[in-house]
């Protein structure tokens, strides 16, 4: 792993209505990889994700340092923590069905935030919208700019919203449980999709997810957290093959018909 | 009070509908409509009104006639009324002695050519009552639901961006305010302070006493004057309108302000506002683009409702103001059983309320595309 690292967590810490929820994580997500985050419901993973994009529910209160190309994004102020936002790190939700806005239109969420970062004009955003749809893979984009969430499927909508968090070329892409809310059968389409992404785009891919399955399929390197602190990280054959720490011979023990003792 | 979701077609897998081709069959009328969502949606609703609108006359005239009284006893004197001939003659000659589906079925009749009947009171044609009287009260009730729609979701989204604050603690207590003081006690109130006490507010009545109502266009003397150039009626217009506008407003306001609030707060919870956010879009765009658009649809529920509320309050705040319209004739001819004048006034009720609910039905379809979609 010579590449450099584009986002690097260290040390940090959450605290949430006096509850500590991120007890000191470190993490380093480089281009072209996906990096997955493992761990249980509560382990702080997706919080861990959120920090990232400066979207913690209120109140909550951050340490330590969340370096995007060297700048910490924990003590940027808003104004330029927003203009990084959706440009430079962007993030896909797990659930496609409620995190895209049901009134308004495909082609509205896919422009707006290229129209705000990139300054484009209505026509030039729109041509990108389209490329972008393409990219993703849904068919006929420009008959799909004008139709609405609800007029697509589960699969096709979070492509969707793939393709919106990658339409103003971040450098890294955090997702969420991205096929948690997806049929079985879709999964497999969306994954390869991020995979050939990272691939191509040299994309650098925080993959949050509790599914292990999900994990051995795309992931590069792999954490694994829990009570709020990484335990494990390594290549992604290492630490699914030979773990190191019993909580991660644990998780894997909990699969279906696999077993490391 | 969620609006009537339509199961929406899904365009599943690979096939995202084609579109355009259709081959070379003819653009039919069903197929123009089938292509447009939007405008199909409102023709089966406004077909819907029509057929809810028959039903309006049919329940009008039936508690008309279920009223325990006698509308001879009410329009003839006290001696007329000894007079068994009188009486007789009284019901012949508006049509009391016939039975009541003939009566139902010639009311409809002359509906159809704009013959309300006659006032027992004013012995004028109900039609040309109610023409003098509709606009005042429109414009009276259309005043005050602009001011509390423009007031109150202002305040409510103040309330939500503010929850818990101090600004969000004082909008509740004026929103309660609102929406538990009487509308006829602030009527009164008002009244009182602003006219007789500091005599800020002109008196009664829709204008200054001596001043010639403007050239009749839309009967909304406020628009009539400034059509005609009238300023100095148009001005006295405008102070007329104001105290009774603001009184029927509070009940409005506080019930807005109160949906407003709780529906863009949960809207704010929604993950698409999130996901706007991690767009990096300005707190404006995520506010009026992704939150108040959804905020909306509940919203505009209320604010539909609340504009019925309206025309039923001007019942009281029209007899406190001496505002000559449809509130006060209501009230006159109930009081007199004038029940041509009654139904004139049931019908037009209803004809508004099927209206409102129009608007905010076809309001759904232009808010939300999954309502449009059969």
């Amino acid at each position: 792993m010579t590449t450099a690292t584009v986002l690097e967590i260290s040390g940090l810490t959450l605290d949430l209505g006096g509850r500590r929820i991120l007890g000191g994580v470190d993490l380093a997500v480089r281009p072209g990889q996906v990096h997955g985050l493992a761990g249980e419901s509560g382990s702080g993973k997706t919080m861990t994700g959120l920090a990232a994009l400066g979207l913690l529910p209120p109140g909550a209160r951050t340490g330590g340092r969340i370096e995007l190309e060297g700048t910490d994004l924990l003590t940027l102020p808003p104004r330029q923590l927003a203009a990084l936002r959706g440009r430079s790190v962007s993030m896909v939700f797990q659930d496609p069905s409620t995190s895209l806005h049901p009134m308004l239109s495909i082609g509205h969420q896919l422009t707006d935030h290229l129209r705000h970062h990139l300054k484009l004009d209505r026509k030039t955003a729109k041509e990108r919208a389209a490329a972008l749809l393409t990219q993703v893979r849904i068919p006929n984009p420009r008959e799909a700019l004008v139709r609405y969430p609800h007029q697509f499927s589960g699969g096709m909508r979070q492509r969707i919203a793939i393709a919106i968090a990658l339409a103003c070329e971040p450098k890294v892409l955090i997702a969420d449980e991205p096929t948690t809310a997806l049929d079985v059968t879709v999964q497999a389409g969306v994954l390869r999709l991020l995979r050939g992404l990272c691939d191509d785009l040299g994309l650098a891919v925080l993959l949050v997810t509790h599914d292990l399955g999900v994990m051995s399929a795309i992931a590069d390197q792999v954490s694994v957290m829990r009570h709020g602190l990484v335990v494990e990280t390594g290549p992604r054959g290492r630490v699914l093959t030979d773990p190191q720490h019993e909580y991660t011979r644990t998780l894997l023990d909990s699969l279906p018909g696999r077993s490391t003792v | 009070m969620s609006p009537r979701w339509v199961p929406s077609k899904r365009v599943s897998g690979e096939d995202t509908g084609g579109g355009g081709g259709g081959g070379g069959r003819p653009l039919t009328r069903r197929r123009v409509l089938a292509r447009h969502p939007l405008a199909r949606f409102l023709l089966r609703r406004t077909a819907t009104a029509v057929l809810l609108a028959v039903g309006v006359t049919l329940v009008t005239f039936v508690l008309t006639n279920l009223v325990p009284g006698d509308p001879a006893a009410a329009g003839l004197g006290q001696r007329a009324i000894g007079d068994p001939a009188i009486v007789a003659q009284f019901r012949h000659h508006y049509g009391l002695d016939k039975p009541l589906p003939i009566q139902y079925v010639t009311y409809l009749g002359n509906l159809l050519h704009g013959d309300l009947g006659e006032s027992q009171q004013s012995h004028q044609p109900v039609l040309d009552d109610l023409s003098t009287a509709v606009p005042a009260t429109l414009e009276l009730a259309g005043a005050a639901i602009v001011v509390s729609l423009v007031v109150g979701v202002a305040f409510g989204v103040v309330a939500a961006l503010r929850r818990d604050r101090l600004t969000d603690q004082l909008l509740r207590v004026v929103s309660l305010l609102g929406v538990s003081v009487p509308t006829f006690w602030l009527a009164l109130l008002a009244f009182y302070v602003f006219f007789y006490r500091l005599g800020w507010a002109p008196g009664s009545g829709r204008l200054d006493p001596g001043m010639t109502a403007p050239p009749h266009v839309t009967g909304l003397y406020t628009v009539d004057a400034a059509l005609a150039g009238q300023w100095p009626v148009f001005w006295s217009a405008v102070g007329h309108l104001a105290l009774p506008a603001l009184v029927l407003t509070a009940y409005t306001v506080g019930l807005l302000t109160r949906f407003t609030r709780s529906a863009v707060l949960e809207v704010l919870n929604q993950d698409y506002v999130r996901a706007a956010r991690a767009k990096g879009l300005p707190g404006r765009a995520v506010l009026f683009q992704y939150v108040l658009r959804a905020a909306l649809v509940p919203v505009v529920t209320v604010a539909g409702l609340a504009f019925g509320a309206l025309l039923s309050g001007t019942v009281l705040v029209e007899s406190i103001f001496a505002w000559p319209g449809l509130g006060a004739y209501a009230y006159r001819s109930a009081t007199t059983l004038d029940l041509p004048a009654v139904m004139g006034v049931g019908l037009v009720v209803g004809l508004v309320y099927l209206t409102v609910n129009l608007a905010v039905d076809v309001l759904y379809g232009v808010i939300d595309p999954r309502v449009r979609v059969q």
